[in-house]
């Protein structure tokens, strides 16, 4: 059995899943729901001085072939329950679990006062880290709130030092990536003193329209506004901006990775690319906080299948790993191969190289009629298309050709005179 | 039999499709039906492109849904197949036809008026096929059926819960609607001669084939035996097979003899027995359907043949049956008879010619079995052959769906004729 405890920025945890601040951690009852079935920690719905007011209907899936809720998006704002109910029910679930984590997500106007007032209250009550929203992309945003302060790197770094003048306890900033390039607010952010970062936030989106009422879906009342998008779709992007951050010398804090997380494995990537926990949310809304469980125990068997005491020995791993461009090996080849006695001939390979690659799959005939495929590995580029297709697992391998033995990058030839 | 999917199960199941490309499934449909190509409309939510690309290729595209025998065409094809559960691409296909009978909209129209006319002989499914196709390509198509119900073995002879008659009777409308006039209740040879079709510029001669043989054993004349076609006709569309009784004794092996067997159960017989000449490797229904039998509660004896129907005041009362060489050659074994008691016996042991017909319209035949070429022409100039009365001997080849494709064959031969082009 593994050790699976983690510690964010001083924030600790018997596990690296916590549930991130949204509509299941709305309340104490779900809170308590979660821990007993054995999450982590909560990231607890975004709590403001004053409710807000949220409107009907808030949520819509995304489904594709078949499938319901490949990603979501949501118009639901912050807490929309009083600051102060809240604040006892943390300490009431604070109580109940000592050994779990609950961070308490914050939002509110960008003046010091507010800040430190909301901070202040929230210390009231035994409460284990802040985490900054500056990234809820839709409604709280037009009130100069949320993604609008995520998007202006003074801001972030200007309410984070604000918040740091008050804290007793780690601060989290939660960045949106509804931006050009995210380390430039993780920048702002360290610099304000941010004891960790957390990405991403939901990312701006319209779901749908109804083809039918020509209405936006989720509709209110017939219109509809951008809503955060989240879920595993948005997995590789916010993969692609934690390890961003994690590879950036510039932004030396922990992070808590978010996006898409709906299994261990998942898990195993986000801290492989520099997560020290991560933070889940649709997975959890499409199938319940039982989830976690399986989390758990797939996390903790990949961890003994390979020999490591620690769930802190994955994180970073593969950061130095995600590099330019440039630094790519041009040397490297590799090339298709189909494995004859497990193709069952559905020609998906084919027709993916021959419309959209390089057409070099063949499609032979033999005597008897029978057909087979085989690549013309003169001029397969290696792009991987075809055993992205092929349904059948290990079928279409992909194959080392080049030597080996040279490395040969971009970076190089630019900088050797010709 | 296969019920219609539920809307869940249409959902997972044409999203588990792979939509290959070049797929097997279509190369194993006789009318090459695009497979992957309606299943993907199917669950991209456009039934009626799903329903086109069906009917476009099959004009029996909704009987075949229902009646193909899948595991032996496109399920048997499918790329999951032996690793995982095929496809079920004819549930799939009922989905999107019985989608296409309740909108009730026209897929087809049609072609420009060519000035021609053809007459076909029979409404069956190979007359209605090259009908439909004819009349899409502009041609004057009057269609002459002896029954009152255009379908043929779709309306009369397949048991209702494989193939209800309103679905056959359904594909026949949509037919006519391309303008086809179909006259049922007029038999070619008596209501009207062959002479007087050959002044069409074309006939497609598509009659099916006749009635099922005698037995030729004594007792055969009694009240209680039946013609498996006029059997399955009367439980089909009266609901009943009037002094059916409590044992029912079928003669034969074929697909035929599984339907007399299995509607006799449906009716309600306790007692449902099929009796073959060969070894039950030898029968020639699907294997699917023999296990259908069993499901429903048929007995088979096999290597046994009917020796004498014993009567009681001219009704049937008994059969004795003789049994046969175990080898396999039905040669029966003297000594061996036996009897049992039985109230209704149903032959089913294949169905005679039409050669006069043929000899009428001057079509070289073999046995009453048409000769035709691969474009389903026979020796006389305008007058083609599709369907039963030119397939040869073996189950495969007497399916709906190749009636079907024989029927596009002879249209398309047809048209070839009609515009000029080399016959």
């Amino acid at each position: 059995m593994a050790d699976l405890s983690t510690n964010l920025a001083g924030i600790k945890s018997p596990n690296p899943f916590w549930l991130a601040s949204a509509p299941p951690t709305n309340s104490g009852y779900q809170v308590m729901r979660a821990f007993k079935a054995g999450w982590g920690g909560v990231v607890w719905k975004t709590l403001c001085q004053e409710p807000i007011v949220n409107v009907t209907s808030r949520f819509a899936g995304l489904n594709l072939n078949g499938r319901k809720m490949l990603a979501m998006n949501n118009i639901e704002l912050i807490t929309d329950r009083p600051l102060d109910i809240n604040l006892q029910e943390i300490a009431e679930c604070k109580a109940a679990y000592p050994d779990r984590a609950i961070v308490a997500s914050l939002m509110t106007d960008c003046t010091q006062a507010r800040w430190h007032d909301l901070v202040r209250k929230c210390q009231t009550v035994p409460i284990d880290g802040f985490e900054l929203n500056f990234g809820c992309p839709h409604g709280m945003s037009e009130r100069g709130m949320g993604s609008a302060v995520g998007q202006d790197p003074e801001l972030v770094e200007q309410i984070t030092r604000w918040v740091k003048e008050v804290a007793t306890v780690p601060v989290i900033v939660k960045l949106t990536p509804n931006i050009t390039d995210v380390r430039w607010t993780a920048r702002a952010a360290t610099r304000g003193g941010a004891d960790a970062i957390s990405l991403i936030n939901t990312i701006n989106s319209l779901m749908g329209v109804d083809i039918d009422t020509w209405n936006p879906i989720p509709h209110v009342d017939g219109k509809s506004s951008h809503g955060g998008f989240c879920g595993p779709a948005v997995k590789p992007i916010a993969l692609n901006m934690v390890g961003d951050c994690a590879r950036d010398a510039t932004v030396p804090i922990p992070i808590s990775g978010i996006g898409g997380i709906a299994n261990w494995s998942d898990a195993v990537e986000f801290m492989l690319m520099g997560s020290t926990n991560v933070q889940v949310c649709t997975a959890a809304m499409r199938d319940g906080f039982r989830i976690v469980e399986d989390m758990i125990d797939g996390l903790n068997t990949y961890l003994d299948d390979r020999g490591l005491a620690s769930v802190s020995e994955l994180v970073g791993k593969s950061v130095t790993r995600f590099v330019d461009w440039n630094d790519l090996n041009l040397d490297y080849k590799i090339v298709a191969s189909i494995d004859q006695d497990k193709c069952i001939n559905c020609n998906k390979c084919w027709i993916a190289c021959e419309d959209a690659a390089h057409q070099c799959i063949d499609r032979l005939v033999d005597e008897r009629g029978g057909t087979a495929l085989k690549v013309d590995e003169e001029h397969c580029v290696g792009c991987n298309l075809c055993s992205m297709v092929c349904p059948v697992e290990d079928c279409i391998t992909m194959v080392r050709v080049d030597s080996g033995e040279t490395t040969h990058t971009w970076r190089e030839r630019l900088s050797v005179p010709s | 039999m296969a019920e219609p999917l539920a809307p869940l199960d249409v959902t997972v199941e044409a999203n588990r499709c792979l939509n290959c490309y070049d797929a097997p499934c279509m190369h194993a449909c006789p009318t090459s039906i695009d497979i992957p190509k309606f299943i993907r409309r199917i669950a991209t939510g456009d039934l009626a492109g799903a329903a086109k690309t069906i009917m476009d290729a099959n004009p029996m595209g909704a009987s075949c849904a229902r009646v193909c025998p899948t595991d032996e065409l496109c399920e048997g094809a499918c790329v999951y197949t032996p690793d995982a559960p095929a496809i079920r691409i004819g549930q799939l296909q009922q989905h999107a036809t019985d989608w296409l009978i309740r909108d009730g909209r026209q897929l087809f129209t049609a072609g420009t008026p060519t000035g021609k006319r053809v007459a076909i002989v029979g409404a069956g499914p190979a007359g209605l096929s090259a009908a439909r196709d004819l009349a899409r390509l502009g041609h004057a198509v009057t269609i002459f059926e002896r029954d009152d119900l255009p379908g043929g073995l779709n309306t009369y002879g397949i048991v209702p819960f494989r193939l209800p008659a309103d679905v056959a009777v359904w594909e026949a409308d949509q037919v006519r609607a391309l303008g086809v006039d179909i006259r049922t209740g007029v038999s070619v040879g008596v209501d009207v001669t062959a002479a007087e079709l050959l002044e069409y510029d074309a006939v497609v001669i598509a009659c099916g084939m006749g009635t099922v043989p005698a037995l030729g054993i004594p007792g055969e004349d009694a009240e209680g035996v039946w013609d498996a076609l006029d059997f399955i006709r009367s439980a089909k569309m009266d609901g009943t097979v009037p002094g059916l009784g409590q044992t029912v004794a079928v003669i034969g092996g074929g697909n035929t003899a599984i339907d007399a067997a299995t509607v006799s159960k449906r009716l309600g017989v306790p007692s449902v027995t099929m009796y073959y000449r060969r070894g039950a490797e030898r029968m020639t229904a699907y294997g699917f359907e023999i296990e259908f039998a069993k499901t429903e509660g048929v007995e088979f004896r096999t290597n046994v043949l009917p020796h004498r129907i014993l009567t009681t005041d001219g009704r049937v009362s008994g059969l004795e049956l003789i049994k046969t060489d175990p080898a396999g050659t039905a040669r029966p074994l003297v000594g061996t008879e036996y009897t049992i008691p039985c109230d209704t016996v149903v032959r089913a042991i294949g169905q005679t010619k039409f050669s006069k017909l043929l000899d009428a319209f001057g079509v070289s035949h073999e046995n009453g079995i048409a000769v035709v070429d691969a474009g389903m022409r026979t020796n006389a100039p305008t007058v083609f052959a599709a369907g039963d009365c030119m397939f040869r001997a073996g189950a495969s080849d007497a399916m709906v769906v190749e009636a079907a494709e024989r029927g596009k064959t002879a249209a398309r031969s047809v048209d070839e004729l009609l515009r000029g082009g080399a016959r």
